[in-house]
């Protein structure tokens, strides 16, 4: 369709024909958004389906804590309740986490770098659109005879192969799907940043969100397709008679751990390395300085990226690994830390003698800073192999990956959607409201996720439906926690509806008094479509 | 624009493809890597040729054999000898008794693993029930020999290390019948 012809009958342009050059004209109604090209429509759907996800999953988690209230087995059976934590696990990973950030990526990045869309808009809407997909057949997959997936989300052979239901296949092809969903949205990431840059923006005038998703994004297409490799492994020894994992037929097991996790442990940092832009975003607008060591964010964000590839038989410490393997991979690990602790330095040198206010982006950013280091320290030593041994498996494992998770991934997708959403609505959020989400949530994930570290280190494992009397005291806490923190979400999800619902003041284009980079140049609530023509970076 | 975008796309997609590729890849890199370093228990799978060199008397190590059934295995299998002292490059028979108690004909594959998983390069087996797949007819019984050494090069810090069969059910595996029919191992399972 030429341009000429959409200005001559704009009134022509039903859902259907909608083409991604129309000036002013937004289609109504539900097709809209199952046709949509546009980068934020997209954005907003990946955002909604992340955080309906994120409800999902954690009601789940609120079946898990209320199982381990007390000793005993009384609210579920322990097979329904693997299924719990599995698909729990399975949910925030590729259903909240990486969902979020693929949105805030499409609607951040165009924005960012001063291009019209993303490079492939209609790939885009198929990576959204195949999700919903791939979530229906997970959650379908526990109503089918047997149960779903019990395994854990991290599916060992054998647990997965031999000793798990039928509905194996549909948890199978469900990954199959969001791995697909995933490297389409990393491919479009990068060909976005790679060729859609206004002129003047350098690589390294890049603001950090867009450099952290360029690397994630390569980590992504890098092991989304071992990990797509190894579920289709497990189909196969499952249904078709292959031995990969299975020591009858000259396969082996630990082989499995080893493929797990050559993609497992890359997939922990696609789920961080955007977080670690977003702060790198908010720190500098709240203190009102510039962020301190630019480049060398870049180069710790790189580096981090690179060794993620050669630590991942640190989750397999206790297989049996010769000394001199388990010595390698518990340096690299801690050498993870020299460039993580660059960062956290950076972000701390960048609010030293700033002008700081705390609104509720920089109250999110600051709460991660603080939180994802104590998680980042009880990696430091899990790494320690000897200790290892005693931390392997224990809850002490549960609240060191809830730590970098919960208050490290999803409190920086709280903050960037605080911090972003004036932009996005052109209207403040309810700022009270807000604060008793970020107060409320504070309190309590600490209550949840901090006495973890306590029963681990005395012995509680992980992924049980019943434990030990002496662990009954802490475990009540950390459930009235986790209660408090389930039901802290909701007063998030209020505020997110009056925000969509655009109640509250209308906000300058700059929104926030120290925000400097192209989104914030644009008018707020953003149009439909910005930089059609490109902006050009000084 | 359009041009450089495919380009890209077309180099992406080869990178996924590749990584694809890659995971299946590991498998064989793996048995390979195993297989040099030994890591893993991982032991030879055909016969070592017979050591010739001089037997180190000043050293003695403790072998110990344990054996199991794979879930949903039928047969009784157990290791005659329980443990025993070597000295390294010294020859040693060590017999395994297996019977069938089902009544059909069956096929078992046993598998070896070592732990220390280093130990697993150094004992070399010269004669092995482990590597070939083992037929018994119904009610058979039979002792299955092993004929080892420890390589003199076994680390200093090695004293005792713990060979451990598996046996697994293979029957109905492809090569049953083709070795149900071999005259060797019809006569070995008839001793």
């Amino acid at each position: 369709m030429s341009k000429a012809t959409e200005i001559i009958s704009p009134a022509h342009g039903d859902a259907g024909a909608h083409d991604d050059h129309h000036e002013h004209h937004i289609p109504k109604g539900l097709m809209r958004w199952v046709l949509t090209t546009n980068h934020k429509d997209i954005g907003t759907l990946y955002l909604w389906f992340a955080f309906i996800m994120f409800l999902v999953g954690g009601a789940m988690a609120m079946v898990i804590r209320a199982e381990l209230f007390q000793p005993g087995l009384q609210i579920v059976e322990p097979n329904f309740f693997n299924q719990m934590t599995t698909v729990h696990g399975l949910i925030m990973v590729f259903g909240a986490v990486m969902p979020a950030f693929t949105g805030l990526a499409n609607w951040l990045i165009p924005m960012m770098i001063g291009a019209p869309d993303m490079a492939l808009p209609r790939m885009n809407n198929w990576s959204f659109w195949i999700l919903p997909f791939a979530f229906t057949i997970l959650l379908a997959s526990l109503f089918v005879e047997g149960g779903g997936p019990a395994f854990g989300w991290t599916f060992y052979a054998p647990l997965s192969t031999t000793y798990s239901g039928d509905s194996t296949a549909l948890f199978v092809f469900s990954v199959h799907i969001m791995g697909i969903s995933s490297i389409m949205g990393a491919i479009n990431v990068i060909v976005t940043i790679f060729n859609m840059r206004a002129p003047g923006m350098t690589w390294m005038k890049m603001p950090l969100f867009v450099w952290t998703w360029l690397i994630t994004a390569f980590l992504l297409i890098a092991v989304m397709p071992v990990l797509a490799g190894a579920v289709t492994m497990v189909l196969t020894d499952k249904f078709f008679g292959t031995s990969f994992f299975d020591a009858a037929g000259g396969g082996d097991p630990v082989m499995f751990q080893h493929i797990f996790w050559f993609f497992g442990h890359p997939e922990v940092y696609i789920m961080i390395l955007p977080a670690f832009g977003i702060i790198s975003q908010i720190i500098p607008t709240f203190a009102r300085k510039r962020l301190f060591g630019y480049a060398s964010m870049v180069y710790a964000t790189a580096s981090i990226a690179l060794l993620s590839f050669i630590v991942w038989a640190h989750h397999m410490f206790t297989t049996g690994m010769p000394v001199a393997a388990e010595m390698f991979f518990m340096f690299a690990t801690m050498l993870i830390s020299v460039p993580t602790g660059v960062k956290v330095f950076n972000w701390v040198a960048t609010m030293w003698r700033g002008s700081m206010t705390f609104e509720i982006p920089m109250m999110f950013a600051i709460a991660f800073i603080v939180l994802f280091t104590i998680g980042g320290l009880s990696g430091l030593m899990l790494a320690i192999t000897p200790v290892d041994f005693q931390y392997h498996d224990t809850y002490f494992v549960v609240a060191h990956f809830h730590y970098v998770l919960v208050t490290g991934a999803v409190f920086s997708i709280m903050a960037a959607v605080y911090y972003w959403i004036p932009k996005w609505t052109g209207r403040m959020f309810d700022i009270t409201l807000a604060k008793w989400h970020f107060w409320c949530s504070l309190i309590s994930v600490n209550v949840l996720f901090f006495p973890m570290h306590f029963v681990g280190l005395a012995g509680m494992p992980r992924r049980i439906p019943d434990y030990a009397l002496q662990f009954a005291d802490f475990n009540k806490w950390i459930s009235l926690g986790g209660f408090a923190f389930g039901l802290s979400q909701l007063i998030f999800l209020a505020v997110m509806i009056k925000a969509c619902r655009k109640q509250g003041e209308p906000v300058s284009d700059q929104v926030w008094d120290g925000a400097e980079g192209l989104e914030w140049e644009i008018p707020s609530p953003a149009p439909y479509h910005t930089f059609e023509t490109p902006p050009v970076v000084k | 624009m359009a041009n450089s975008n495919s380009a890209l796309v077309t180099k992406l997609l080869l990178i996924v493809v590749g990584m694809f590729g890659f995971g299946f890849a590991l498998v064989p890199l793996y048995d390979v890597f195993c297989d040099i370093t030994g890591i893993n228990g991982k032991t030879n799978e055909t016969a070592a040729v017979y050591y010739d060199g001089q037997v180190d008397e000043s050293r003695t190590i403790t072998v110990e054999f344990i054996t199991r059934t794979h879930t949903g295995m039928p047969w009784e299998f157990r290791a005659q000898t329980k443990k025993v002292k070597v000295h390294p490059g010294e020859m040693n028979m060590v017999e395994f008794y297996v019977r069938n108690p089902a009544n059909k004909s069956m096929v078992a594959q046993a598998i070896p693993s070592v732990t220390p998983g280093q130990a697993a390069l150094y004992l070399n087996k010269t004669e092995c029930f482990c590597f070939n797949s083992q037929p018994l007819a119904a009610g058979g019984e039979s002792l299955m020999p092993m004929r080892f050494y420890v390589d003199p090069q076994l680390p200093e810090d090695i004293h005792f290390f713990t060979v451990q069969y598996t046996l697994f059910d293979v029957t109905g595996n492809g090569t049953d019948d083709k070795q149900l029919n071999n005259p060797f191992l019809t006569s070995f399972s008839d001793n």
